[in-house]
């Protein structure tokens, strides 16, 4: 784990909320795995205070890529850096992806920002896996299509593809995987994740869950991101033992 | 860089110099192991115990407020028996001084702890929390009463001999009158402050942001209440504090010892720059250089009025 000081090389606009940050992080770039996360601090002021968690969108070389919303006041100043700005990147975080195993079919769900980390599992994905995605958004003007494969689109309004949510469309279709060995790789709201973790477990399918969770240093210490836990009467650490967790582990 | 001297003295208790991590910002030491040189540091203060484990608080358990934040973890802690087997191990190895710090929810818990652990060597102190504010039975209810923070210092000490060190808190009048009845009852010193009450709200779904409604804020927005509060019990105790509240950089440890802290606790600067400690050590040595100060100690409780 490295505490890194990033340069920005670039920053833009994909769509009208969503922004791709690249940054030259060597460190960090040389070691980081799908899934994993690296919490930065966006400013050197104590304002905002505490640093923002990003889940790694892709790996370019030296440089780190991370995808996000303009949420609120970290990410607001977040996208207005400007190139050769500096930003203090810690990570990489938590535990990523598992994508060794003996499934034929990657079927990756998303929900909006909740796509951030699926361009970095299909560029380390190995070449005999077949890739599916899946993605759900409010409507037309919020689709995330970056680097997806074999993309499925459902969005709440009907404006572009299925009419309804992922989880739903996901049920459409599966039929069309019954002669694959399938693997769910899932990100996005709550709600969600516990809809693919409900649908996993009816079909008896590997689903790992990509969590989020209100967090402060990300590594453990605060204690801040507690997930309830399915095997023992306690938390799992978000950061620490997550953020990805076999979907049949955690309590939505 | 010519290494001064900066130890100091906590009754019994000798620092290499006064820059601890403070209780619940480390855990047992492990995590920011990885990002920090601890051995640099005066000691650490390690994460609540208590005499069986506690799970802590559902989420959410913190929330973000101007130059702080509000948290209630709920003392999620191992326990001594665990914290025995798999924690003082790791601790042993660490070549610095290891403070222990007990939470409980009766008096007899306190005493219990405190015998257990009282025969490790590797525990040099006792850093007793009459003070979270996050859990239904203890904490506050004795930290805000003077006949309970007197009995509990009283029957602690009477089991152990090493330092024992009071954690106050300043959610009451007259935190002085505290720190008295410490040193009364034969405490060695009080850390000053654990967090203040406080919460935040959402205004759209107009709910508390944290499960627990309120929670402890930590971080620079307490500074000057924490100065105040150790600046109080200086001027009218004589009894080692060690000074806790928003110490983000080696100047506010600076102003921390300067109002009468012989210590410093640095807790949320942890999360953000998890080698902010070591960092402090270096910034408090380049102190003492451009002042010409031979020991950082002289300037404890050298303010002028």
């Amino acid at each position: 784990m490295y505490d890194e000081k990033a340069r920005v090389e670039s920053i833009e606009k994909i769509i009208s909320n969503t922004y791709l940050l690249r940054v030259y992080s060597p460190l960090i770039a040389s070691v980081i795995k799908p899934g994993q996360f690296c919490n930065i601090k966006v400013s050197d002021s104590n304002f905002p205070l505490l640093r923002r968690p990003f889940s790694i969108c892709e790996v370019e070389g030296n440089y780190l890529h991370f995808m996000f919303d303009v949420h609120g006041e970290g990410t607001r100043l977040l996208a207005k850096k400007n190139k050769n700005d500096f930003i203090d990147v810690l990570g990489p975080l938590g535990n990523g992806f598992t994508l060794n195993g003996e499934y034929t079919t990657a079927i990756i769900v998303a929900g909006g920002i909740g796509i951030a980390p699926f361009p970095f599992l299909i560029q380390k994905l190995s070449v005999d896996k077949k890739v599916a995605c899946f993605f759900g958004g409010r409507s037309k003007e919020n689709v995330i299509d970056y680097k997806m494969k074999n993309i499925s689109i459902a969005t709440d309004d009907g404006s572009e593809g299925f009419k309804g949510n992922v989880v739903q469309l996901l049920e459409n279709e599966f039929h069309k995987f019954s002669d694959e060995k399938v693997r769910i790789f899932a990100c996005g709201p709550t709600p969600m994740l516990k809809a693919i973790q409900d649908f996993s477990i009816k079909q008896n399918v590997d689903c790992q869950i990509s969590t989020e969770c209100a967090m402060a240093c990300g590594f453990g210490i605060c204690q801040g991101c507690p997930i309830e836990s399915t095997e023992e009467d306690g938390y799992y650490l978000v950061c620490k033992d997550g953020p990805v967790f076999d979907s049949k582990k955690v309590k939505l | 860089m010519n290494q001064k001297d900066l130890s100091v003295q906590i009754g019994g208790l000798h620092l290499k110099n006064p820059v601890l991590l403070a209780s619940g910002t480390v855990g047992y030491g492990n995590e920011i192991s990885k990002f920090t040189d601890i051995s640099q540091l005066g000691g650490i203060v390690t994460k609540s115990l208590s005499l069986k484990p506690r799970r802590g608080n559902p989420p959410p358990r913190i929330v973000e407020t101007p130059s702080g934040m509000l948290n209630a973890i709920g003392l999620a802690n191992v326990g001594v028996e665990v914290f025995i087997k798999e924690k003082i191990p790791f601790l042993k190895e660490l070549n610095t001084t290891i403070i222990c710090n007990i939470a409980a929810s009766s008096l007899e818990e306190y005493v219990e702890c405190t015998k257990i652990l009282e025969s490790y060597d590797t525990i040099n102190a006792f850093e007793i929390n009459v003070s979270c504010p996050n859990v239904k039975e203890g904490g506050l209810i004795f930290g805000n009463d003077l006949d309970w923070v007197g009995r509990i210092t009283e029957k602690v000490r009477a089991v152990t001999k090493k330092t024992l060190i009071i954690k106050l808190s300043p959610n009451v009048s007259k935190i002085s009158d505290f720190a008295k009845i410490v040193k009364e009852e034969g405490g060695d010193a009080v850390s000053a402050i654990n967090t203040l009450v406080g919460t935040a709200f959402d205004i759209w779904t107009r709910k508390p942001k944290i499960k627990n409604i309120t929670g402890g804020l930590s971080g620079p927005a307490i500074k000057p209440v924490a100065l105040a509060k150790v600046l109080e019990i200086k001027r009218n105790v004589d009894i080692p504090i060690i000074g806790i509240g928003g110490i983000m950089n080696w100047q506010d440890a600076v102003e921390f010892m300067i109002t009468g802290a012989s210590a410093i606790q640095i807790g949320t600067v942890n999360f953000i720059n998890p080698n902010a400690g070591v960092e402090i050590v270096n910034g408090l040595n380049t102190y003492c250089e451009k002042l010409s100060l031979n020991r950082l100690s002289d300037i404890i409780g050298s303010f002028r009025l």
